[in-house]
């Protein structure tokens, strides 16, 4: 085997929820090209619920696994859940990553995060989990534990 | 499944008649070259044929060649073993910053140690400037080390010019030949050459045997202590199945030389002719000029390398990347970077090398399925012709 588990393989090789919502109502990107990666996610938001999630990502395995993975994981869920899932979230329902490669799912929780932020200030909402939250800003996040290598 | 093997550059799998020479060596005549009954001395005489066929390869004396246990090592002698021997003369390197990492860390470590090293800029061919190279030297010059060709690009460097230029000054002329070696001739005596860096594993010979062409009169501090093998200059007993493989790989790259380049030339052409033809926003990192015959490093513009060659892994492709997000804090390729490359397309970049078991239906192969992954991947990328990555520079990541 590869770097990859299996389950990693497979949303890389067959990401779910790929392209633009046409008429989203939020939109996120994160991360530039000059890092090595980059996410764009587009949300459907019906009664602060998520109905679909779509992406397009420019990075590695490990960053297109994750965010489809994450996709997968949002749908269906109220925008104060989907702000309370972490990198790890996605880490673990894609069965681990190698140690290098956690930080690459962080790009995903921060693109949600910046799509459900412009979502709440263009309705005026104040949710917990954004607070403190700037889109713009350099982010600290841990990388967490190192996983299945 | 089928494997298209593209990464010539990284190494190169032992060729048959290599193996065969080898093997001996292992069991009946294992023998040590230093002993003095008939079994070692069958071995010294395997040695001595190895290190004539070596000499042959670079055109120098068989004395002048003192094998090591590879490319890394024959860097860090030749500008350890220099800077020791010549401090008294002064304390200056001159180098590029497109080096391996075999030698740019020596040359860090020698920083360290109170050694003033120049790291030499390149265009946006890979080649360097022999102004820059000429204006750099000091009268406290004791090396110029410049690669013959480059491991990621294969920019081929003026190497005739920089020995005609380090000889003038009376400075020494180091010469990293790693991945020249079997893909350009290589005369030293010719060329004026002081010390030459060079390894079997990339010339289809075993990996752990290298050399290091020391010109006759000339003396370096030795880099390990102990016997008196290869003329007492480089202690340990010799990998003496390894070296009869240096040897016989030495031997069929001189033989094979035009052959070689002209087949692995033609064909790396031919893999960009396609590529190009089916593959729209494809740019080349390097020039087509003074480049390895085998090497290509493409831009796919709007997807990432490291995807690219985990797809192609997929396929049985082998290819790599000199940018990888290996760690927290991405990096970038330092080669691509020292050409001026904006870092989103060295993370956009894929290095092939072909060698001579590359054949025109593998080319055909792996251009159909670079073309498909290619599709794919830019069908999921937030980038394409109207989307450019330059304008989406703001970097909130931890680089």
């Amino acid at each position: 085997m590869g770097m990859y588990n299996e389950k990693v393989m497979e949303h890389f090789t067959n990401p779910k929820n790929t392209g633009v919502i046409e008429n989203a109502d939020a939109v996120g990107t994160y991360g530039s090209p000059v890092c090595g990666d980059m996410m764009e996610i587009s949300l459907k938001v019906e009664n602060n619920v998520i109905t679909d999630a779509k992406f397009r990502t420019f990075g590695c395995g490990s960053a297109i696994a994750s965010s489809s993975v994450a996709t997968e994981m949002i749908k269906g869920r109220t925008l104060e859940d989907a702000l309370k899932l972490t990198n790890q979230n996605f880490v673990d329902e894609l069965g681990g990553l190698p140690g290098a490669k956690i930080h690459c799912s962080v790009l995903a929780e921060q693109a949600i995060k910046t799509a459900i932020y412009m979502y709440a200030k263009e309705h005026g909402l104040e949710l917990p989990g954004l607070e403190g939250f700037d889109p713009d800003s350099e982010f600290d996040h841990e990388d967490g534990e190192e996983d299945e290598s | 499944m089928r494997e298209i093997y593209l990464d010539y550059s990284a190494t190169t799998p032992v060729k048959q008649e290599v193996l065969t020479e080898m093997l001996p060596y292992f069991t009946g005549k294992f023998g040590n070259p230093s002993s003095l009954y008939q079994k070692g001395y069958e071995a010294k005489e395997a040695l001595s044929l190895a290190r004539a066929r070596v000499a042959e390869l670079i055109g120098a004396l068989e004395k002048e060649i003192y094998f090591t246990s590879g490319g890394t090592e024959a860097d860090n002698w030749a500008v350890v073993g220099t800077a020791k021997s010549r401090k008294s003369k002064g304390n200056h390197i001159i180098t590029t910053k497109i080096e391996h990492h075999a030698l740019l860390h020596t040359c860090k470590q020698l920083e360290k140690e109170g050694f003033d090293v120049t790291y030499l800029d390149v265009d946006k061919s890979g080649l360097i400037s022999l102004k820059q190279l000429k204006d750099s030297i000091t009268d406290k010059t004791i090396l110029i080390s410049i690669m013959y060709a480059n491991n990621e690009v294969g920019s081929i460097q003026p190497v005739r010019e920089i020995a005609s230029i380090a000889k003038e000054k009376g400075i020494l002329f180091h010469s990293d030949a790693v991945q020249a070696l079997g893909n350009v001739p290589i005369n030293v005596k010719d060329l004026g050459i002081d010390l030459l860096s060079v390894s079997a594993h990339k010339i289809y010979g075993p990996k752990g045997v290298g050399a290091l062409y020391v010109r006759k009169g000339l003396t370096i501090t030795n880099l390990l202590q102990g016997g008196g093998q290869e003329y007492k200059r480089r202690a340990g007993t010799e990998n003496l199945p390894g070296i009869v493989g240096f040897g016989k790989a030495a031997q069929l790259a001189g033989e094979n030389l035009d052959n070689h380049i002209t087949t692995i030339t033609e064909l790396r052409n031919y893999f960009l002719a396609e590529i190009q033809k089916r593959i729209p926003d494809v740019d080349v990192n390097g020039g087509m000029v003074h480049r390895l015959p085998g090497n290509l490093n493409l831009v796919f513009n709007y997807v990432e390398g490291e995807a690219m060659i985990l797809y192609m892994d997929m396929k049985g492709i082998y290819a790599s990347t000199g940018s990888a997000c290996s760690s927290a804090s991405f990096s970038a390729s330092h080669v691509l970077a020292a050409m001026g490359l904006p870092v989103e397309k060295a993370y956009s970049s894929v290095r092939f090398t072909l060698g001579d078991f590359t054949t025109k239906d593998d080319i055909d192969f792996a251009v159909n399925e670079i073309t498909m992954i290619v599709e794919k991947l830019r069908s999921i990328s937030p980038f394409d012709k109207e989307h450019d990555m330059e304008t989406a520079q703001n970097c909130n990541c931890p680089a």
